[in-house]
C-alpha cells in the first residue's frame, strides 16, 4: 500500500529494477543526444580538421569553426525567416480564436459538421493543393513573396489554431458569456472584454506551435518562393548542405543555428509546448 | 471559413482536374484527356512509383512500430518517476522541436558509411571481432546501398504470376533503414507524450485496486494499464500514420530519390514531377493518390472523435 505514494514524486531507486530503468533512460537519453552532440561538434571544428575517421571525438582546439561561415551564409535567411514566422504566427492567433470562439459558443445548425470539414484541412497533404496555390498567388501578384507565404500559412494554419481555440473556450462556462451579456455586452464585447483576458495561455501554446511549425515548414518555402535571396532558412539550410562540395562543418554548423530559435523555445517554454501538441490528436 | 473551404476544398478540386487534363508541360492547358485517366494509368505504369508505394508502406510499417514502441517503452519507464523524471522527459522529447531538414542533414553525417556509425562500430571492436571469427566486417552502405531485404517476390510470385513481373523488389530497402531512425529519433517523443498523457488518466485506485487483489507490478501493467492506453495507441498511431504518408522534407534533405529509387516517396514524386519535370497532371495525379491514402487513415477517425461530442 505504501508505495501508491511514490507516483507524483521523484524518487531515488530502491530495487535492482529501478536501477536497471535508470540504466535504459541513461543508455536512450545518449542516444537522443547523440546527434546533437554531433552536430555541435562538428560544427565547431575547422574545415581541415573534419576528417572522416574522427567524427567522433572534441575538436582538438577551440575556435569558431564552421559557424562563422555558417552565419555568414545563413542570415540574410534568418533575417526573412523572422519577418515570416512572428506576422504569420500572430495573425493566424488571433483569427483562430475568433473562429475557435464561434464553434465552441456560438452553436448553429450544422456547426459541428462545418468543424469537421475545417478540421480535415489540418491533416491534408500540401501537395494536393499547391498547383493552384501557385496558380492563385500569382493572380494576385503575391507569388514569389514573404507576403504571400504569410497569407498561405495563415490559411493552413487556421485549422489547428480554431481547434486549439475551440477546446480552450469549450472548458470556459457559458454563465460567464451570459453574465456579460446579462450586462449589455454583444457577442463582439462578450469576447473582447470577457473571453480574451482568459485566453491568454491559449494563446500562449497556440503562439509557440505555430511559431516552430512555420518555422520549420520547408515545403512551402522552397515552393512559393524560388529566388534564394527571399527564400526561409530551412531551405538556404538544405541549399547549402545540396552543394557539390559538402563543408561538413558549416553544414553542421547551419543546422544548429536554424534549430537555436524552437530549441530555445522548447527549453524555455516546455510546458506551453506539449500542450499544443497533444491538442493536435483532436480531443473534443 | 470561407477562405478555408476554397484553399482546401476548391484547390483539391482543381488540383483533380489538373490531373485529369492534358497540362503536361510548361504551358497550361486545361483541356481534358481522352482518355480521362491516362496520367493515372501512365504513372501507375512507372517502376519508379511501385518503388514509392513500397517505400511509403515499408517506411510507416517500421516507423510506427519503432517509434509507438519505443515511446511506450520510455513512458512506461518514466511512470515509475525516479530521480531525473523531468530531465529524461525533456531530452526525449526534445527532437520534435526541431525541423525535419535539421533532422535530416544530421543523420546523413551519422549514417554516412566512411565514418559515422560504421566508425562507432570498428570503435567498439564488432568488426575486429567478426574478422576473427573469419566472417566479412559489418560495414553497410546505407544510404548508399540499392539493396533490398526480405524480398518476397519469388514466395508471392507462386500464388500471384504477375508479381514476377514487377520491376521492384518487394521488402525493406537498406537505404530506408537510416530514414526510419531518423524519423523515429524525431517523433518516438511525441508517441512518448501521448502515453504519459493517456498514464495520468489512469485513475490510482484502479492500480491500488489490483495490488490488494494480489496483482505483481508487473500485472498491474500488462493487465490493468496497457488495455486503458488502447485509445492512446491508435491516436499515436493515425497521427504519427498520417505524417508518415505525406513525409517529404525528412527524406529530401537526408538521401533525396536514394539509389534505385530505394527512399524515393510520393512526396518526393509530386515535387519532381510538378516542379523539376513540368509534367503537372502527373504531378498532380499522385498528391491526389497521396491525398486519398491519408482520407483512408485520418477521416474515419475524424469521424468517430467528432461524433462523439
Amino acid at each position: 500500500m505504501q508505495f501508491s505514494l511514490v507516483n507524483f514524486r521523484q524518487s531515488l531507486p530502491r530495487t535492482i529494477w529501478d536501477w536497471l530503468i535508470l540504466i535504459v533512460l541513461l543508455l536512450s537519453a545518449l542516444f537522443f543526444l547523440m546527434p546533437i552532440y554531433v552536430m555541435v561538434v562538428t560544427g565547431l571544428k575547422q574545415a581541415q580538421n573534419v576528417s572522416l575517421s574522427t567524427m567522433w571525438q572534441l575538436p582538438a582546439h577551440l575556435s569558431g569553426g564552421g559557424f562563422y561561415e555558417a552565419w555568414r551564409r545563413l542570415y540574410p535567411n534568418l533575417g526573412n525567416s523572422l519577418q515570416l514566422t512572428i506576422p504569420a504566427t500572430i495573425i493566424s492567433s488571433i483569427l483562430g480564436s475568433i473562429n475557435g470562439y464561434i464553434f465552441a459558443k456560438w452553436k448553429f445548425r450544422g456547426s459541428n459538421t462545418l468543424f469537421a470539414v475545417l478540421v480535415f484541412g489540418l491533416f491534408i497533404p500540401y501537395q494536393s493543393i499547391l498547383i493552384p496555390l501557385i496558380q492563385f498567388l500569382e493572380q494576385i501578384k503575391l507569388y514569389g513573396t514573404i507576403w504571400g507565404l504569410i497569407v498561405v500559412h495563415v490559411v493552413y494554419g487556421l485549422p489547428i489554431c480554431s481547434l486549439i481555440f475551440r477546446n480552450f473556450f469549450a472548458n470556459i462556462p457559458d454563465e460567464l458569456v451570459e453574465a456579460a451579456r446579462i450586462d449589455g455586452a454583444g457577442v463582439v464585447r462578450a469576447f473582447l472584454l470577457v473571453m480574451l483576458p482568459l485566453a491568454l495561455p491559449a494563446f500562449v501554446v497556440v503562439g509557440i506551435f505555430q511559431f516552430t511549425n512555420i518555422w520549420n515548414d520547408f515545403l512551402f518555402g522552397v515552393t512559393i518562393l524560388p529566388n534564394p535571396n527571399a527564400q526561409p532558412v530551412t531551405v538556404a539550410l538544405n541549399n547549402l548542405s545540396g552543394s557539390f562540395s559538402v563543408d561538413w562543418n558549416v553544414v553542421m554548423a547551419g543546422a544548429v543555428i536554424v534549430a537555436l530559435p524552437t530549441a530555445l523555445i522548447y527549453i524555455l517554454l516546455g510546458r506551453f509546448f506539449v500542450r499544443g501538441l497533444l491538442a493536435g490528436s483532436v480531443k473534443g | 471559413m470561407a477562405a478555408i473551404i476554397t484553399f482546401v476544398y476548391v484547390f483539391i478540386l482543381i488540383t483533380v482536374w489538373v490531373s485529369l487534363s492534358r497540362w503536361g508541360t510548361l504551358r497550361i492547358d486545361w483541356r481534358l484527356r481522352d482518355p480521362l485517366f491516362q496520367a493515372y494509368v501512365q504513372m501507375f505504369a512507372m517502376p519508379r512509383w511501385h518503388a514509392d508505394l513500397r517505400n511509403v508502406l515499408v517506411f510507416t510499417v517500421l516507423f510506427l512500430s519503432v517509434s509507438i514502441g519505443f515511446g511506450l517503452l520510455l513512458a512506461l519507464l518514466l511512470d515509475r518517476r525516479l530521480l531525473g523524471y523531468t530531465l529524461f522527459r525533456n531530452i526525449f522529447l526534445f527532437p520534435y522541436a526541431l525541423s525535419f531538414i535539421v533532422t535530416g542533414i544530421a543523420w546523413r553525417w551519422i549514417f554516412n558509411p566512411e565514418t559515422g556509425i560504421n566508425l562507432l562500430f570498428d570503435g567498439l571492436g564488432i568488426n575486429r571481432w567478426l574478422v576473427s571469427i573469419g566472417s566479412a566486417p559489418f560495414r553497410p552502405g546505407w544510404t548508399t546501398d540499392p539493396g533490398v531485404l526480405f524480398s518476397i517476390n519469388d514466395s508471392l510470385g507462386h500464388i500471384f504470376p504477375a508479381v514476377r513481373n514487377l520491376s521492384v523488389h518487394l521488402g525493406i530497402p537498406i537505404a530506408l533503414i537510416p530514414v526510419v531512425v531518423a524519423a523515429s529519433w524525431q517523433l518516438t517523443g511525441f508517441a512518448m507524450s501521448m502515453y504519459i498523457a493517456g498514464l495520468a488518466t489512469v485513475p490510482n485506485e484502479l492500480r491500488e485496486a489490483a495490488r490488494i487483489d494480489g496483482a505483481t507490478e508487473f500485472q498491474v501493467y500488462t493487465k490493468v494499464v496497457l488495455p486503458l492506453l488502447r485509445p492512446v495507441t491508435v491516436s499515436t498511431a493515425i497521427i504519427l500514420g498520417h505524417v508518415s504518408l505525406k513525409i517529404f522534407d525528412l527524406i529530401f534533405a537526408m538521401t533525396g530519390v536514394g539509389p534505385g529509387f530505394a527512399t524515393d516517396v510520393p512526396g518526393i514524386f509530386v515535387f519532381d514531377m510538378t516542379f523539376k519535370a513540368t509534367r503537372y497532371n502527373l504531378g498532380a495525379a499522385a498528391s491526389i493518390v497521396m491525398l486519398l491514402l491519408v482520407a483512408i487513415v485520418i477521416v474515419p477517425y475524424l469521424w468517430r472523435n467528432l461524433r462523439r461530442n
